[in-house]
């Protein structure tokens, strides 16, 4: 237990950030249905982006904390360095702290998703060469024969310092002073980070898998490398579907439409998965991180249907710029992110989790599960409310008042998944903490 | 060695196409004026993007501004009004006269890039 140490303090950082983002949301969500909520004293561009910032948190926090556990189990070896992982974590404390902080007293840069002062980017550059560092000395991959995994957290490892530094080309005057480029660039950057995240989250949930089903063929598959080459592909050259209405090159946009069908093959995959899964239902020594990865997968199913419907031009020219957008977003990083990772955490101490923290678990999960069906589903009828709305001709204080039943379903829905995901949070912080307690 | 071959391949096609959208797939004939700059620096600085879209990029608090000069329903009067006083769901951000010039000459810069859009 002790050499995982550092791996559970990252994810015990990881659930703190989820908690207090789902609090930063809540408010956020109080300040749409009522505007003059803080209007003045801590207005929504205050609440957004602390929300939004600490939502990433918790994906990076918590899936580098996997990462850390499973490294030395695959390597075979302890982790290079000790002293550097507890320096990574003290530093991405520290940053999280600051960058919160700025937030608070209205310091931003005004990117989206990336709205901290540029000058915090660099301690974040430096806690991701650490933890990188780390990585590739405990792992030494011989990629030709590593399993997919490993090619995946690699990637995500690569993408992710070729889009931090895309991220942040508009402090360029060539790129700052053309909005064309401006914005084409962030959103190719941001595109492509979430799929960098996505292939750190995709390898740990692999990983998980081959071990819950103990089938140690599964990472060296064709099958498993012709996905990660699609999923790579998509996030090299998906992000375009984002910048149909920007007047940039048709090319950037032909692009995007031709790779964004693509999924179509991926969609097709997931449907055939779930036919075989369904039949091997059960059969499985962890069946509460399996409940996560199944939930996880109904949300990738109706994800993918989402995107691939708003990558088709005709569509996305109604929906872009709608709450639909926020669905998918959404639908994403809590339906699909954070079900792998909690399923991934599930895996790592089902063993050690006592009774009546499993029945919370379990209770939460599908209490998640269910509000965040409603949640999705009141996004997704504000977005064609309000692309109905803009279409007829409405005013924005009418479209705004066409839409609000529909936020109040998401505001309520909202509460709900905050409940289940407190049920879950609250039941490993007690688990993990007494585990560091007992060493 | 094929996957090998795979990534490097991969890898080129990015290398290249990155390229070609940091210059020619996002090339803009209209310039940014001074003002406009100053104005962008505002729009950043005071986190409008947080409630406000400009191409659909940004946050739902606020209604898209990317037309907002440049069509009869917002103009320039109307723009200038909001951020001087604020309104029901924005705050006031105290702006001065010339900084509201400013953010108003950004979204018109804006706004004449969208001409592709609105013809």
């Amino acid at each position: 237990m002790r050499q995982h140490s550092i791996a559970y303090r990252f994810i015990l950082l990881g659930f703190a950030c989820l908690l207090l983002s789902v609090s930063f949301g809540l408010t956020a969500s109080l300040q749409y249905l009522f505007p003059h909520f803080l209007n003045e004293q801590f207005s929504f561009r205050n609440t957004r982006p602390i929300h939004v910032f600490l939502a990433v948190s918790w994906i990076f926090a918590c899936v580098i904390g996997i990462i850390y556990k499973y490294i030395p189990d695959v390597a075979g070896r302890a982790l290079y360095s000790g002293k550097l992982a507890r320096v990574h974590f003290a530093l991405q404390t520290l940053t999280i702290f600051i960058a919160v902080s700025g937030f608070c007293m209205g310091y931003f840069s005004g990117r989206e998703y990336l709205e901290f002062p540029p000058w915090v980017s660099s301690l974040i550059i430096v806690y991701w060469l650490l933890f990188a560092i780390n990585f590739l000395m405990t792992i030494r991959p011989k990629l030709a024969s590593a399993p997919v995994y490993i090619w995946s957290w690699c990637t995500g490892l690569l993408f992710f310092f070729i889009t931090i530094i895309e991220a942040h080309l508009w402090l360029l005057p060539y790129f700052n002073d053309n909005i064309i480029r401006d914005l084409t660039v962030q959103w190719k950057a941001n595109g492509s980070m979430v799929g960098a995240w996505n292939m750190l989250i995709y390898g740990t949930a692999m990983y998980a898998m081959e071990q819950i089903t103990g089938d140690k063929k599964m990472g060296h598959q064709k099958i498993s490398f012709a996905f990660y080459f699609l999923g790579l592909t998509n996030l090299m050259f998906n992000w375009g579907h984002h910048t149909y209405i920007v007047p940039a090159n048709p090319i950037v946009k032909q692009v995007a439409y031709i790779i964004s069908m693509t999924e179509l093959v991926l969609l097709a995959n997931i449907l055939w998965q779930w036919k075989i899964s369904y039949k091997k239902s059960g059969n499985t020594s962890y069946p509460l991180a399996y409940r996560f990865f199944k939930v996880a997968d109904t949300w990738i199913l109706l994800n993918l249907i989402l995107a691939i419907a708003i990558s088709v031009p005709y569509i996305n020219q109604y929906t872009h710029g709608t709450q639909i957008t926020v669905a998918h977003a959404m639908g994403a990083t809590i339906g699909i992110n954070t079900m792998l990772l909690l399923a991934s955490v599930t895996f790592i101490f089902e063993e050690q989790l006592h009774d009546a923290a499993k029945k919370s678990i379990g209770i939460g999960l599908t209490v998640m599960h269910y509000s965040l069906l409603i949640f999705w589903v009141s996004l997704l009828g504000a977005g064609i409310t309000r692309a109905i709305a803009l279409y007829e001709g409405n005013y924005f204080a009418q479209v705004s008042r066409k839409i609000m039943p529909y936020l109040v379903g998401f505001s309520a829905s909202g509460v709900v998944l905050v409940v289940g995901i407190c049920l879950i949070a609250f039941s490993f912080i007690k688990t993990i903490s007494e585990k560091q307690l007992e060493d | 060695m094929k996957k090998i071959a795979v990534i490097i391949s991969l890898l080129s096609f990015y290398a290249g196409y990155s390229s070609w959208v940091y210059t020619y797939g996002t090339s803009c004939s209209i310039a940014m004026t001074e003002e406009a700059k100053q104005g962008k620096l505002l729009w950043q600085i005071n986190n409008c993007q947080s409630c406000h879209q400009l191409y659909g990029l940004g946050g739902y608090m606020g209604p898209d501004l990317t037309l907002v000069t440049t069509t009869k329903r917002g103009g320039e009067k109307y723009t200038r009004g909001m951020l001087l006083n604020g309104g029901a769901r924005m705050p006031n951000f105290h702006f001065t006269g010339g900084e509201a010039d400013a953010i108003i000459a950004y979204l018109s810069y804006v706004g004449n890039t969208a001409i592709t859009i609105t013809k």
